[in-house]
């Protein structure tokens, strides 16, 4: 670091932000232009949030579209084929890049390294403030799109080329541009962002806390940067090639003047896989933070997860051409790519089954957390087995771009992204408000979204499996997809899909009405173990004014023989 | 079994083999699933917290416990191996190896229509008595073709799901594969690539017959695209003079 900052004796740094505590802040140095982790994480959480709703928005429209073909969609309109496109390519972009990444990376990461490492703030915050700033940038750049001429971009979540780099031929021209801008740009704030993640949580554990004493969300969100960066490179370069292509007349991926189409496949899916692992892995650790604290149990083999999400991490790297299978590649290139893509069972096999067998001799209780981390492993379960049906090379020949694969990935995608984040922030909801959140409000909202999510999604199994291909905005054009059973299903699916946005609202009412007339909460409300919960709820700029803890032993030390409590804090003294 | 419920009609000669695969896979993925849920469900609800029982201390390192997860790698490493075998096998028959052609169809993708040349009645390609059908493929059973699919602008994929196949077509690639019809009927042909707009609006059908009526679709288109072509030629002869 440039700036001189006084170093304690622990090896923390100090001075930064204990100095804040001294003079009154402005609203904006508090709110709009926070140094604190905390706030920061705020920010990105409630971006990540409005941005859900509008992803959410998309997919209630378009889902209309398809339910009931033609009619007018309330707040919308009638979905021409154009506006389909872009609806479903933006969907997909803002609930992966806006929604996701965002939120269990950035907000959590942000909120939860410092406090669980027993850290004052992030090593670089001026690097995590800006890496918010281009963040804010990136999500205001994809949703300009939809105002400017030819409007947004409609050529799928995966932009192939030469369709999404020749306006004659997507008839989006700044669209495109604006969509591939936004999406460099929101990898460059991750980069910022992981630079922060990695490097706090390497230097500025509290005095004690050894490598196998973080907490297992800390070690997941920072493999998930470690992936993140290793895989995005390609990516970045494939967005420069792309924004030359569409606007300085160069053809990288133009056939006509000897690009090739397929390169970009390679570079966004090199990217592409190793992506949902991002995701996965800091959702993972939620679950597994959560899992402990409400089963009462160490978790079942802590190595044992590290270990298996390194494996995925690393086999991540070696798949992404089964996305390819029937792109035109070598055909031999399969065989090589259905080996290793099974091959990730393994791993993630071990992985749930560590889970399952974390609940075994436990002392359950069925909080709301609680109840959406056990909903994650079951979800997550489903996705993880029907993923098999696609990488097996031969059965891909059919199931290719159907329902199925649509059906697969919201699987793995939604406990991440929704049921994950759900699963943490009604966890820590305590400590980032100072107030409990209403449990039976809770409990409503979970069911009233997973039953629906299961509604939404199962019948998709079964129309995929039918034949049903993606990304067609009006299947009465195709004789064989138009039945009648087929069109109940996508019915009974929109239904379903109304149902559980409608339960979101239950969900922000909670959180406003907890918020702001919820009842006090306590130090550690939960009598969870690691160092956050040692901290004032909300915890104030520097989170311990009175001195960083210290840390002596892991994160999980529950229902310990030899104490008569059921829990162990990691900073109190043996 | 599985998904022949589901689908009309498995049309191809490889098709079979697919749906196969499809139901060996599901049977396998099901027995870990079915495992991994009963014990999910029975830890939760007879481990649910009682006054006064406290959990047990289990670290997850001994050899006693940690068994039972590493013995369940042995299924799962069995059941990977016997799918990679099964979908190589299946994939090698249908994308790598390239039977012997009895004739061949040109299948060209655009922006949002398929032309179809079919060779005429000489069964050889690129003669004056080609076929050539937008949106309607013609076919015969027990007759093997080989494709040769292009695409003039984006990215499209030629699937006939009673075929169980799936291809992309690229600009700039001719693209060869096979396939040999083994029921007679009229299906849908789709795109199942987005390539804009139009993607929805992109249907074809394809016709299969028996080799009595294809023979005879084929005379009869024959000799009118050579007609045409005839009638062609001699107006360029007149426009030329």
């Amino acid at each position: 670091m440039a700036e001189s900052i006084p170093v304690e004796e622990n090896g923390h740094h100090a001075g930064d932000h204990r100095d804040h505590g001294h003079h009154e802040m402005s609203f904006s140095e508090k709110y709009i232009f926070p140094l604190d982790h905390k706030m920061i994480a705020m920010q990105y959480m409630f971006t990540g949030m409005f941005m859900a709703l509008i992803g959410g928005f998309f997919a209630y429209a378009f889902r209309m579209q398809l339910a009931f073909p033609g009619i007018e969609v309330p707040g919308w309109g009638v979905v021409s084929p154009a506006d389909y496109n872009s609806l479903v390519t933006n969907h997909g972009t803002i609930m992966i890049f806006w929604v996701a990444m965002p939120v269990l990376i950035a907000a959590f990461g942000n909120y939860l390294i410092p406090l669980m490492i027993g850290a004052d703030d992030m090593v670089f915050p001026k690097i995590n403030r800006l890496s918010y700033q281009v963040f804010l940038l990136s999500a205001i750049v994809i949703l300009s799109a939809f105002f400017v001429e030819g409007g947004a971009f409609g050529g799928a979540w995966t932009a192939y080329p030469p369709l999404s780099t020749k306006a004659e031929y997507s008839l989006t021209g700044l669209g495109s541009t604006l969509w591939i801008t936004a999406v460099f740009l929101e990898f460059v704030a991750f980069l910022l962002g992981g630079i922060n993640f990695i490097t706090t949580c390497m230097n500025s554990r509290a005095p004690g806390m050894k490598m196998w004493d973080i907490p297992m969300v800390v070690w997941m969100i920072v493999i998930a940067s470690i992936l993140f960066m290793l895989s995005v490179g390609p990516l970045l370069a494939g967005g420069i090639m792309m924004l030359f292509d569409q606007n300085l007349g160069t053809a990288f991926f133009d056939p006509d003047k000897g690009g090739d189409p397929i390169l970009w496949q390679h570079l966004f899916w090199f990217f592409g896989h190793p992506e949902v692992y991002v995701v996965l892995l800091p959702a993972v650790g939620i679950v597994a933070d959560v899992m402990t604290t409400f089963s009462r149990k160490k978790l079942f083999g802590y190595k044992t997860v590290l270990y298996t999400a390194i494996g995925t991490g690393v086999l991540s790297f070696t798949v992404w051409a089964h996305h390819q299978f029937i792109a035109g590649i070598d055909p031999r290139m399969a065989n090589v790519f259905t080996v290793t893509t099974l091959l990730i069972s393994v791993p993630i096999a071990e992985m749930m089954f560590v889970y399952i067998a974390t609940l075994y001799g436990g002392s359950i209780t069925l909080t709301t957390p609680m109840l959406w981390a056990l909903a994650f492993i079951f979800e997550f379960l489903i996705g993880g087995i029907t993923g098999i049906f696609l990488g097996a090379s031969g059965n891909d020949i059919y199931m290719h771009d159907t329902y199925f694969v649509l059906a697969h990935f919201h699987y793995t995608f939604y406990p991440i992204a929704i049921i994950g984040t759900y699963a943490g922030f009604t966890y820590w909801f305590p400590k980032m408000f100072g107030r409990m959140m209403n449990d039976t409000l809770g409990k409503l909202h979970f069911w009233l979204t997973i039953i629906p999510f299961n509604g939404i999604f199962l019948p998709l199994f079964v129309l995929g499996a039918a034949g049903q291909h993606r990304r067609i905005y009006d299947y009465q054009n195709f004789p064989e997809l138009a039945l009648p059973w087929m069109q109940d299903m996508r019915q009974f699916a929109t239904v379903m899909l109304l149902i559980m946005l409608g339960a979101q609202v239950l969900f922000f009412y909670n959180v406003i009405t907890s918020w702001m007339s919820g009842e006090k909460a306590p130090k550690n409300p939960w009598k969870a173990n690691s160092l956050e919960w040692t901290a004032d709820s909300p915890p104030p700029h520097g989170n311990w004014p009175e001195g960083l803890p210290n840390c002596y032993r892991g994160p999980y030390e529950y229902s310990h023989p030899d104490r008569e409590e059921d829990y162990w804090p990691q900073n109190e003294p043996a | 079994m599985i998904l022949d419920s589901l689908l009309p009609a498995a049309a191809s000669t490889y098709a079979g083999d697919i749906d196969r695969l499809f139901d060996v896979i599901t049977v396998l993925v099901m027995i870990p699933f079915t495992i991994a849920c009963f014990l999910f469900f029975s830890f939760i609800l007879k481990f649910k917290a009682k006054d006064g029982v406290k959990a047990l201390y289990i670290t997850g390192t001994e050899h006693r416990y940690m068994k039972w997860i590493h013995r369940a790698h042995f299924p799962i490493l069995t059941f990977d191996l016997i799918i990679v075998v099964m979908a190589i096998n299946v994939w090698y028959d249908v994308k790598q190896d390239l039977p012997e052609m009895e004739s061949e169809v040109r299948v060209i993708a655009q922006q949002w229509a398929w032309t179809f040349v079919h060779p005429g009645a000489d069964n050889t390609m690129g003669t004056a008595d080609d076929i050539t059908k937008v949106n309607e493929l013609h076919v015969s059973t027990g007759t093997l073709y080989h494709y040769k699919l292009e695409a003039l602008d984006v990215l499209h994929n030629f699937s006939v799901p009673v075929f169980r196949l799936k291809q992309d077509a690229i600009p700039g690639r001719v693209i060869t594969g096979w396939f040999e019809p083994t029921v007679t009927g009229e299906y849908d042909i789709q795109c199942a690539e987005i390539c804009g707009i139009g993607h929805g609006l992109m249907p074809a059908r394809i016709h299969i017959s028996s080799p009595e009526a294809y023979s005879a679709w084929v005379e009869r288109e024959s000799a009118a695209a050579l007609a045409r072509a005839m009638g062609e030629s001699k107006s360029i002869e007149l426009a030329g003079n």
